[in-house]
């Protein structure tokens, strides 16, 4: 069994989409693909495909990854092609690696985000960035399946800045925004960036009057000391 | 009148929209983008419909009639068809304090920009969502108030056999097949507007009542006798027919739609393709009104369902087929269908599966085909009727030997699982009636066991009011009371409970009798119903056919405002028998059944004398073929074996 890992991006209206929209999405692409996909034993047989780490519900991304065992092996080029023209526009296949390595989930160590923030000025913005990495904790609050939870943010804040629309990361972005750009690392329990933004009302009382737009714009190995986030398929092509 | 409205401009909202999104549930369902979907320049087309389904589009988007009209329309050049859902309260809300109109999800245009407004009913309890939608959308509710720069508000499906409750609020209705349909409205329409809109709104309206295949209420007056029984319906327009006749298509396999079904990325409640694999149903079940209106039967071939099956999956990637109609077993190649598919998609972890309702040994043997190499969970019949005697008054003639036989085959061949599907309320039936479930339940299961020697297996039995319909036998009779229902169905589960050898392994599902009640006054009402619609929806009705949201008080309360100056209530339309002699509103509306031979087979139910089907009898003179000029078409076609499909290209993905 051949072991291929994508990366594709939620762009758009599609950021709408959750998780288990993009699941059944995927499958029958694979299967338009006619991707000789390999399937589990047992009573009811389901191909084999890993998901890892997927962006929430409304929120775009630029770097979403999943992991399919095939039967045949596959060109990872014909296979970006073939995915990318049989997925919906909006669920755009970036780049396909055959896997030559272990522990890929491991590596996904952080992400880095963009925040849109409408209605808020550039100096504002940076004034409640400057008051969140000042804090040393910060308590929010999520409802999850379990009931009310609470947890520290700030921990898995790793860097933060506010830029002009000029010099957001993505040319994307509306113009008369300021945006946040923040790297966070992955903890559990997870830090989302609708955590963050708590974070920035907790500290700061930073309310947008819109919800603001978010992207991810890369996941992979950290490296602590630029506090950049490295490319997850690096070792696949190396090795 | 000359206004300068923004409307018609056919501009997306979405960017409006967009900034609701993040603060609803499930917003996927608003974005549109499904595959296979289609997206026209607004300038490049003349006739323009938005259809809507007025579900949630979980429930909506699925739906065959608006996959087929939403193709047929989008296939000429010059029209545009977009569709639109039901939106949930949270959405409502707020788009009303954002000033976002109902839209479309391929275009997100604004409903009131269209030139055509068509619903298509499958049930009643849409009504109130068509208010909604229409609220939103900016357009006056009622038919008098919009003029022509509003949509005109069409209503198809098989609740459109009596829209005289929303005939104050459509413009028009059409009956019956809606494919040709709605291209012959279309043509009117382009006429309409290529000539100037010669007579305005009304002029229109008029063009389309004299063709005598849509129905114009605004051209019908109703007179009432003073003890409530309509006296009479009459045209008010010279040229206007005193009575609509219904469209019926012939030769489905001229029309295979929908030819690249929609794929929606959100969930659904249908997550497979489906192929109509026949349309209409003569088996002459009395309360059914589906087998009732869609009369003759017409086949669509082997050879025309294998293509439908093959296309649909490479276009789609779904990977299970239900093979759709009223009655699938029925289809007169049914066997080699059945056969050949599983042949062809043996190794694909395709699955095909058959909405099989019939109770007959021959079915299992058809599920069996179809589930070759996957689970065999669960098997279901419909044998409606608890007591042989009850079946033979509505018609459904399974004798409680064949129904034993066709389980013990079922649970033999290793379904784990029957379901059993029933109904409460049936003219004549007793208490007695229904507690012959339990016992038929506690048979079914004795046998199960001896014919496995297995403990674990199951039968659910489901039961739900039954609520008379217009076209039927059954229209003159008297529904049940929902307190009667409710206290036969607690008998019944009682029953089953007070089972100490089998109850345990017998599942009872079952639905008060309330919304049943709603929705009989719904099916059987008049235009005075259509005040009753309106104020339960201004108190807040919305998604009736959902528990969580309907309310019976709410609607009870509504019925006693809007007939306080009347001398009908509630009762008088849904528990009242009625008689031979009184003019029923949905009379002049023709189906095709002649109407003394609906009377007969009212008598004959009550006599409990059964009818046969004229597919394979004479025919026994319901009217439909004469009236509406139709034929019954059936195979076989002589053809039993398939080609298998050319091998397909190397996949272009391998190495």
């Amino acid at each position: 069994m051949q072991r291929l890992r994508i990366h594709y991006a939620k762009r758009g209206r599609l950021r709408f989409s959750s998780h288990r929209d993009f699941q059944r999405a995927l499958e029958r692409a694979l299967r338009r693909a006619q991707v000789p996909m390999a399937y589990s034993a047992g009573f009811s047989p389901h191909p084999k495909i890993s998901y890892a780490n997927s962006a929430p519900t409304g929120v775009a991304s630029e770097a979403e990854y999943v992991e399919i065992g095939v039967t045949v092996e596959c060109d990872p080029d014909r296979m970006r092609a073939a995915l990318d023209e049989a997925l919906p526009p909006g669920l755009d296949v970036v780049e396909v690696v055959q896997a030559r390595t272990p522990d890929f989930v491991q590596r996904l160590e952080a992400s880095s985000w963009q925040f849109e923030v409408p209605g808020v000025s550039l100096d504002a913005l940076a004034r409640c960035v400057e008051a969140l990495l000042a804090a040393p904790e910060v308590e929010v609050e999520r409802l999850t399946k379990q009931g009310l939870r609470r947890f520290d943010a700030r921990v898995a804040v790793v860097s933060m800045q506010a830029v002009g629309a000029q010099d957001a990361p993505l040319t994307s972005a509306a113009a008369d925004c300021a945006i946040l750009t923040g790297v966070v690392r992955h903890v559990t329990p997870s830090v989302r960036p609708d955590d963050v933004l708590a974070a920035l009302r907790r500290v700061a009382d930073l309310v947008p009057p819109v919800p603001p737009r978010v992207t991810r714009l890369a996941q992979g190995p950290l490296n602590p000391v630029t506090a950049t986030v490295g490319d997850p398929f690096a070792p696949d092509r190396s090795a | 009148m000359n206004r300068t409205l923004p409307a018609q401009s056919g501009a997306s909202v979405f960017d409006r929209l967009e900034l609701l999104l993040p603060l609803v549930s499930k917003p996927i369902q608003y974005v549109g983008g499904e595959l296979n979907a289609t997206l026209k320049e607004w300038e490049s087309t003349v006739v323009r419909w938005a259809i809507m389904y007025p579900d949630a589009y979980e429930v909506g988007a699925p739906n065959q009639g608006v996959q087929i009209l939403y193709e047929v329309l989008n296939e000429r050049d010059d029209v545009l068809a977009e569709r639109t859902y039901a939106v949930w309260p949270d959405l409502e809300a707020l788009m009303r304090e954002h000033s976002v109109p109902q839209f479309t999800v391929d275009g997100h245009r604004a409903v009131g920009d269209f030139d055509v407004f068509g619903l298509s009913f499958s049930t009643e309890l849409g009504y109130t969502n068509m208010l909604t939608a229409i609220d939103l959308a900016g357009l006056p509710l009622l038919a008098v108030d919009r003029d022509e720069t509003h949509p005109i508000i069409v209503a198809g499906g098989h609740a459109a056999f009596n829209p005289e409750p929303i005939a104050d609020i459509i413009d028009a209705a059409v009956l019956g097949d809606g494919e040709e349909a709605v291209l012959l409205i279309t043509d009117i329409v382009r006429t309409w507007k290529q000539g100037g809109r010669p007579g305005g709104r009304e002029g229109l309206l008029l063009e389309l009542a004299r063709t005598g295949v849509i129905y114009v209420p605004q051209f019908y007056d109703v007179t009432y006798l003073e003890d409530g029984r309509i006296q009479r319906v009459a045209p008010n327009r010279p040229d206007v027919p005193w009575r609509v006749r219904k469209h019926t298509l012939m030769d489905l396999d001229a029309w295979p739609y929908p030819k690249a079904p929609l794929v929606p990325l959100a969930e659904t409640v249908h997550e497979r393709m489906s192929v109509e694999i026949f349309r209409g149903c003569t088996r002459g079940c009395r309360f059914c009104q589906a087998g009732m209106i869609t009369r003759p039967v017409r086949e669509r071939s082997i050879t025309g369902i294998a293509a439908m099956v093959e296309a649909g999956l490479q276009k789609t990637g779904y990977e299970e087929v239900g093979l759709l109609s009223l009655s699938s077993a029925d289809h007169s190649e049914i066997a080699d269908i059945a056969r050949n598919l599983a042949d062809r998609y043996e190794d694909t972890q395709t699955s095909l599966s058959l909405p099989s309702t019939r109770v007959d040994a021959f079915n299992v043997d058809l599920a069996n085909e179809l589930s070759r190499n996957g689970r065999r969970s669960g098997l279901t019949f419909a044998p409606e009727g608890g007591s042989e005697r009850m079946r033979r008054v509505i018609n459904k003639m399974v004798n409680e030997e064949d129904l034993i036989r066709t389980v013990t085959t079922a649970y033999a061949a290793g379904w784990r699982s029957v379901k059993l599907y029933f109904m409460c309320g049936l003219p004549t039936e007793t208490d007695d009636d229904i507690l012959q479930i339990a016992t038929l339940a506690r048979e079914v299961i004795k046998a199960g066991r001896s014919a496995t020697g297995r403990n674990d297996i199951r039968c659910t039995v489901s039961i739900g009011g039954f609520v008379p319909k217009p076209h039927t036998p059954f229209q003159w009779a008297a529904q049940l009371d929902h307190e009667s229902t409710d206290a036969r169905l607690f008998k019944l589960r009682d029953a089953i409970r007070a089972d100490r050898q089998y109850g345990k392994a017998i599942g009872l599902r079952y639905h008060d009798g309330k919304p049943g009640i709603v929705e009989g006054l719904l099916s059987r009402g008049d235009r005075r119903v259509g005040k009753v619609i309106v104020q339960a929806w201004r108190d807040g009705a919305r998604f009736d056919g959902w528990s969580e949201h309907f309310s019976y008080e709410r609607w009870m309360l509504a019925a006693s405002k809007a007939f306080a100056e009347e001398s009908v209530d509630v009762d008088w339309f849904t528990i009242r028998e009625r008689e031979r002699a009184e003019v029923l509103p949905w009379d002049h509306l023709d189906s095709g059944l002649d109407a003394e031979w609906l009377w007969e087979d009212w008598q004959a139910s009550l006599d409990e004398v059964a009818v046969e089907d004229c597919r394979w009898t004479p025919c026994f003179d319901c009217g439909v073929c004469d009236q509406m000029e139709t034929e019954i078409q059936v195979g076989p076609t002589g053809v039993t074996n398939l080609p298998m499909p050319a091998m397909p290209a190397r996949p272009p993905v391998l190495a």
